[in-house]
């Protein structure tokens, strides 16, 4: 049995009365365990399709996703989600929603454990002054970071992250890449990581996946190949310059090829 | 929250203080003003006065059945009425309205026949139910439930349908089951809905009320109407309008007041 996520010639067509649209076409990836992939690519190039068909919300039109062997048929708790639109639940407090999943039969945590471990990452992601607080009552930035708190919260073997530092602040980004890359150096973890930034990518991944759109497919697969602990200091060594550079100039080539296809 | 200024906290209290206090007196204003009105088309011939009672014989008339204990009977069997009708009606739309939200046959099954029992008034079922089980308890408590099941049917299983899967999506990924998933997800998001049917219920229940009870009741506020309207006893009748109104507007201020504690959460267009 092979382990990891394997994405077997996925293909995804979105289809309803006012037509059909394909999304996702021949996406061929191994991904071993603990490795963080970053997905990059234009707007609407069909990073989110993809999460969702490893997330196991979409079922692809062609082709499988296949994790640890098995054929994933639809969502689980070893697979942790951060959304793109945060799916904070907005009934509950920002503490509510960090024990959401601790709380839940299938996590057994007991009463210590649920505070314990709530309170750390309540204040890894600094809302410990706003833990009784509603939804309705944070900044997205906030939310975000509520949704992110909930998903390390549950430990899962695989994150799923849909631009997940997107509405953070600079400072506030840099740190979050950063805890997180120490989270896990302590537990080992695969990460699916969508991102804009490519920075970012280079920063936090084991290897960048850039997408090109109409119809979504991978266009380049490029390893980085600087070595973890990585730190602040890392994002000036001339090596990894170098890395982004060259991850730059082909996301730029397919933004402008987007560009011109849809004739603007 | 957190290092809130404490002088505008205390602005803003004082400034709902006022608003509050300012509503109050507009509302009573505004009936004072109704009384006024009434008074005045009396005395300028506006209205027969002999057809319509002045305040002051409504409130004795108010006073005399309240001494011989017969208002009371009268209120206390119209909410008995509304209240276990409405009870019935409510308990059955939540169990229906789900079902109807959950599985898709049953919704395919039952989505013409609701349509068109909604577009059907209660009181159209009255001879009916008359004829079925006489001018008792049962036909009224039937044709009252009837009125407070559909509206909040409607509201329940529409809700139901619209909810965004975006967080059942979320709840799937943290490992919840199928019924976590309706205790923690699917219910807490209805609940304001459910509040909103009752809201809707106790409204068409109250309004059906009156007419069940003007065909055939001993005892209730439409009964005590149609005795009034019997011997030509123009103050009760009017007692029994502005109770009705009275009373309705009461329910409703309640069932607000659960609403606002029951959804905080829910971002609001306005207050
Ligand atoms: N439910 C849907 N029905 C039809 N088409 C869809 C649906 N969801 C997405 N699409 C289309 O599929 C394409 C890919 O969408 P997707 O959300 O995966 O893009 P993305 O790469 O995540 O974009 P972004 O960076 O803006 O989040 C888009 O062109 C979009 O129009
Ligand atoms: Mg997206």
């Amino acid at each position: 049995m092979e382990k990891g996520i394997v994405i077997q010639g996925v293909g995804l067509t979105y289809s309803s009365a006012a037509g059909s649209f394909e999304a996702l076409r021949d996406i061929h990836l191994s991904i071993e365990p603990g490795e963080f992939i970053c997905l990059l690519g234009p707007s609407g190039c069909g990073k989110t399709t993809l999460l969702n068909t490893i997330a196991g919300f979409l079922e692809p039109t062609a082709g499988s996703v296949v994790m640890d062997g098995k054929r994933i048929t639809g969502p689980g708790p070893d697979r942790g989600v951060v959304f793109q639109q945060y799916a904070v639940f907005p009934w509950l407090t920002v503490k509510e929603n960090v024990q959401f999943g601790l709380r839940l039969a299938a996590n057994r945590c007991s009463s210590e454990e649920i505070d314990r471990i709530s309170e750390h990452f309540i204040d890894l992601v600094n809302l410990r002054d706003f833990k009784d607080a509603y939804p309705k009552q944070l900044s997205g930035g906030m939310k975000q970071r509520v949704a992110i708190a909930r998903s390390y919260a549950v430990n899962p073997q695989v994150l799923l992250m849909d631009e997940p530092f997107g509405a953070l602040d600079a400072q506030t980004r840099h740190f979050m890449q950063e805890s997180l890359l120490q989270i896990l150096e302590k537990e080992r973890k695969t990460v699916v990581f969508v991102t804009h930034g490519v920075e970012e990518a280079a920063f936090l991944s084991t290897r960048v996946v850039i997408m090109a759109a109409r119809p979504g497919r991978i266009r380049e697969v490029i390893p980085i190949d600087v070595p973890y602990p990585r730190d602040a200091a890392t994002k000036t060594s001339p090596e990894f310059i170098r890395i982004r550079a060259g991850i730059e100039k082909v996301v730029r080539e397919e933004f402008q090829k987007l560009r011109s296809s849809e004739g603007i | 929250m957190a290092g809130a200024n404490p002088g505008i906290e205390g602005r803003f209290k004082r400034k709902q203080r006022r608003e509050r206090i300012e509503r109050r007196v507009y509302f009573v204003a505004s009936f004072a003003l109704l009384m006024l009105i009434w008074e005045a088309c009396r005395a300028v011939g506006l209205i027969n006065p002999k057809l319509f009672p002045s305040i002051a014989a409504v409130a004795q008339s108010c006073v005399a059945q309240l001494r011989d204990g017969s208002l009371q009977q009268h209120m206390y069997a119209s909410f008995l009425r509304v209240l276990v009708s409405f009870s019935i009606g409510i308990v059955l739309a939540v169990i229906f309205g789900f079902l109807i939200g959950w599985f898709r046959v049953v919704r395919l099954l039952a989505d013409p026949g609701i349509n068109f029992f909604r577009a059907l008034p209660p009181i159209a079922l009255i001879p009916l139910m008359i004829i079925f089980f006489g001018i008792g308890e049962t036909s009224k408590i039937i044709v009252l439930s009837y009125a407070s099941f559909f509206p909040a049917l409607v509201v329940i299983y529409q809700a139901l349908v619209s909810l965004d899967p975006i967080y059942v999506r979320a709840a799937r990924t943290l490992g919840a089951t199928n019924m976590e998933m309706f205790r923690k997800i699917i219910l807490p998001q209805l609940v304001p809905h459910i509040i909103t049917a009752c809201r809707v219920s106790l409204g068409v229940c109250w309004a059906t009320l009156v007419a069940a009870e003007l065909i055939a009741a001993q005892r209730g506020i439409g009964a005590m109407m149609v005795e009034a309207q019997n011997f030509f006893q123009m103050p009760p009748l009017v007692l029994g309008i502005i109770l009705i109104g009275i009373i309705s507007l009461v329910m409703d201020a309640i069932v607000r007041l659960i609403e606002t504690k029951a959804t905080q959460w829910q971002e609001k267009m306005s207050n």
